[in-house]
């Protein structure tokens, strides 16, 4: 992919991610996240994992976003008011992310791999999904079936938590 | 040529922007979609490094989008339990304000 | 009965002071008796001893650690002691008495008496002294007792405050005097006169050394005789009563430097660029003083001023390394300073107490008997011969002229100026119109104050003549002196005395007017100056440091630091969410450092 598009659509991640943390109003910041996901798509594109960017889209910025949206719309969240930042504490919360930054640039720097490019991939008679289906089924077979479970505790807590209490 | 490393600084970069959303919002929802960010971040990482490291056949070591997708489904059903409890918090106490929940003290 | 005489000379005294305090402040004249008893009891002892020359003192040992420092208490009897022994209690006896006339009406007599006694104690405690230690103590015990008796009016802040720059001034000196002493006993091992004397010897390759401990131990001197530059005490001194004016600061106290310097002759003549340096400093003060004496008015101040002088030129005999010359002229001195201090004492008890001498004036014919015995008092002070400051002063303007010649030019101008302001002293009191109805109207005073002047007039008369001195004082040897000194000598009197009778005579104010000299050369506030800046430099320095070092940064920082450092702890329990999310990307932010970066 070229480095052009690459740029583009990493920028455009990481400006609506930060959108998302700088919003007041949670409809924009839920709004943006979507935003962003679509860009974080693109790059598994460029990646060439299709499997993961379609899930991407559809499972993420279809459902859980969706699910956002449907709560903020529900709880009728407003804008925030402006209010008195608490300049100590904001430091130190960008302090923090800041440094973690910084070390993560660090070691990446030192990583020797980083500096390289990815290595051509052969053509592959089977697609995709079919490779990634093939292992998951075969190798992760458990995790899988578990992950089933999960989902379905999941499902049953979300509606016994949301359940109004009846006299 | 885009390096593996740019990839690497992307979801770094989004991981703290996302670290800071968690530790500088009030809004209880704000402070969920920037855990998804981080997530996500760490989901790109992941997709990287699977291009990165071909296996004897030339093909895409498939393993760490195996987790990938593990991640995207546990991060669904989260986010689904989370938004429960969100709304069961708000039916009690009226307010989204993180600074409202802290009967925890001890 | 030997060896307990001394002793009783010291301590009748002390018995006396001792007595009066305890027991009889409430009885005036019980107490002034038991005083004069005391102080005739040492005169009587004193000529006793004067007389039999083999009298030796007991001693015992008061500090002794064997080896390191012992200190004995003895006295020591040789004829410079015992001669100075017969001065200090003759002469104390005489002011004794003199006291009973001139103290009548003071509400303060015991004490008076009382001080009186503690000082003739310490007087001939510094006389008798056979060691450092004891001399030093003795020492600060005169100036204590100085302090006391110039302080009598205490209720006079000008008298307080005297009192108090005296002991102060003299108390710097003492410091010097202190360390002096110090590094004499480290260096010879020993605080005993007899002791320390051979083995200056030893240390004559040091010469740094010994010129240093030489000017330390003149450091004393310097303070107690009132030299450049602490001298700044003496005429502020005059604040007390005239009688002790006279004993203290005339006669003794002051005398008891140069007796130092005598006494430690052994220390200081080891050292050439010691003597010169006390020669000098005399030679300074006495031509400074002679100085500011001219402009003066009071006539207490005009004798502090003189008595400055005079002490100056002893302290320059000593300098040029002979005793004998210092220790005649402070014999002669005693006498006609304390002779001129008691008759001053008389003129101004007559005139109510009245000090100014622009307002005295003709009292030679009310006032006869005081008029004659002053005359004789102040020629002899300008050494007009054949009374028996024109001996003393001769010896050393001899002395001077063959050891060195600046030194000698210098004397000899301070001749002139004595001459000049004594002189016009005596013109402007004695002679011409009275100036004021407090003396026309004046009488003489009664003869328990006037029959102490004639005895020491009478010894300033007689007291320069060989035939008497001889007894008392080895004479200072005069090899050939060139008859050309004593001729100067008295050229610069008549000079002096001639100008001064032209200046002053029939005046009723001050012809000349030198500011600088009216002011005392401005001595005393350069050192208000120096004291206000340094205290107050001090004492701001010492004020930032304790408000903002001490109070703000210590006490302060740290009950701050243990709040701040609280306060952070406090974060771990708020429950607050975003606080814990904090210390988590905290502790996260710590591993990853501590994991990759190290």
């Amino acid at each position: 992919m070229s480095p052009f598009l690459f740029w583009v659509f990493a920028l455009l991640t990481l400006i609506f991610g930060a959108a998302v943390v700088v919003n007041r109003n949670p409809v924009a910041s839920a709004l943006s996240l979507v935003v962003s996901f679509l860009g974080l798509a693109a790059l598994f594109m460029s990646l060439d994992a299709f499997f993961v960017g379609i899930i991407q889209v559809l499972v993420y910025a279809g459902a859980v976003m969706v699910l956002f949206l449907f709560i903020i719309m529900l709880l009728n969240l407003q804008t925030e008011e402006r209010r008195r930042i608490n300049w100590l504490a904001a430091a130190g919360g960008v302090g923090v992310a800041l440094i973690l930054l910084v070390q993560i640039c660090f070691v990446i720097g030192h990583f020797q791999a980083a500096g390289q490019t990815f290595p051509p991939l052969a053509r592959s008679t089977t697609d995709d999904v079919w490779n990634i289906g093939a292992l998951l089924f075969r190798n992760y077979n458990l995790p899988f079936q578990i992950v089933g479970v999960l989902v379905l505790v999941a499902t049953v807590g979300v509606v016994l938590l949301s359940k109004r209490e009846r006299r | 040529m885009i390096t593996l490393g740019d990839y690497l600084l992307v979801s770094g970069i989004l991981f703290s922007i996302g670290f800071a959303g968690v530790m500088l919002r009030r809004n209880l929802i704000i402070i969920l979609m920037s855990l998804e960010l981080m997530l996500n971040a760490a989901n790109l990482s992941l997709v990287a490094f699977s291009r990165f490291c071909l296996d004897p056949s030339g093909l895409p070591n498939y393993n760490a989008q195996v987790f990938v997708f593990f991640i995207i489904t546990v991060a669904a059903a989260e986010v689904a339990v989370g938004l429960a409890i969100l709304v069961a918090l708000f039916r009690a106490r009226q307010t989204t304000d993180v600074r409202d929940i802290s009967s925890l003290k001890f | 009965m030997n060896s307990i005489l001394p002793w009783i000379i010291l301590l009748a005294p002390l018995l006396s002071a001792a007595v009066t305090t305890l027991f009889t402040l409430r009885w005036k004249t019980l107490s002034c008796s038991i005083s004069i008893v005391a102080v005739l009891v040492s005169f009587a002892c004193s000529c006793l001893i004067f007389a039999q020359h083999t009298t030796v003192a007991a001693e015992f040992t008061w500090i002794g650690i064997s080896g390191v420092f012992q200190v004995p208490f003895g006295l020591t009897l040789d004829p410079l002691s015992r001669t100075m022994v017969v001065l200090v209690s003759g002469i104390g006896a005489i002011i004794h008495i003199y006291s009973l006339g001139y103290m009548r009406d003071d509400d303060g007599k015991s004490r008076y008496f009382a001080a009186l006694s503690l000082f003739m104690f310490a007087m001939l405690g510094i006389v008798l002294a056979n060691n450092f230690v004891m001399l030093f103590m003795f020492w600060e015990l005169v100036g204590f007792t100085s302090y006391v008796l110039i302080g009598h009016w205490f209720y006079r802040d000008a008298a307080a405050d005297a009192a108090k720059k005296a002991f102060i001034t003299t108390r710097i000196g003492d410091f010097g005097f202190m360390v002096g002493i110090l590094m004499v006993w480290i260096a010879t091992g020993s605080v005993v006169f007899a002791e320390i004397a051979p083995r200056m010897s030893t240390l004559a390759s040091h010469s740094t050394f010994v010129t240093v401990v030489a000017l330390l131990v003149f450091c004393g001197a310097v303070g107690k005789s009132a030299q450049f530059p602490l001298h700044v005490w003496l005429p502020d001194a005059m604040e007390g009563p005239t009688p002790i004016s006279a004993l203290i600061h005339a006669a003794t106290m002051v005398a008891a430097g140069v007796y130092m310097l005598v006494r430690i002759a052994f220390v200081i003549q080891s050292s050439q660029t010691a003597l010169l340096v006390i020669a000098w400093i005399g030679t300074i003060t006495a031509v400074m003083a002679a100085l500011i004496a001219t402009q003066q008015n009071d006539i207490k101040r005009i004798l502090a001023y003189s008595t400055l002088s005079q002490l100056g030129y002893m302290v320059m005999a000593v300098g040029l390394a002979s005793n004998d010359a210092a220790m005649f002229h402070l014999f002669t001195h005693a006498f006609f300073k304390a002779l001129l201090f008691l008759a001053a004492g008389s003129v101004i008890v007559m005139l109510h107490h009245e000090q100014d001498i622009w307002k005295m004036g003709g009292l030679s014919r009310r006032l006869p008997i005081t008029f004659v015995t002053f005359a004789v008092g102040a020629l002899a002070l300008i050494g007009c011969p054949p009374f028996s400051g024109f001996f003393s002063k001769d010896a050393i303007l001899a002395l001077a002229y063959e050891r060195n010649t600046p030194i000698f030019a210098v004397a000899l101008f301070t001749a002139f100026l004595t001459a000049f302001y004594v002189i016009r002293m005596l013109v402007i009191v004695f002679f011409g119109a009275p100036h004021s109805d407090i003396a026309r109207e004046s009488r003489e005073s009664p003869p328990v104050m006037t029959v102490p002047l004639t005895v020491l007039a009478l010894l300033a008369a007689l007291g320069g003549f060989s035939f008497f001195a001889r007894n008392f004082l080895t004479l200072p040897v005069e090899k050939e002196v060139p008859s050309l000194v004593p001729v100067l000598a008295i050229l610069a009197l008549i000079v002096g005395s001639g100008l001064a009778i032209a200046l002053y005579r029939n005046r009723a104010h001050d012809p000349i007017d030198v500011e600088v000299l009216r002011h005392k050369f401005y001595f005393d506030e350069f050192y208000s100056w120096v004291i206000y800046w340094t205290q107050e430099l001090l004492a701001r320095v010492s004020g930032f440091f304790d408000r903002w070092i001490i109070d703000a940064g210590a006490v302060g920082g740290s009950s701050r630091g243990t709040w701040g450092i609280g306060a952070l702890l406090r974060l771990v329990q708020v429950g607050n969410l975003q606080a814990y999310v904090f210390l988590f990307g905290l502790g996260v932010v710590a591993i990853i450092y501590f994991a990759v970066f190290r």
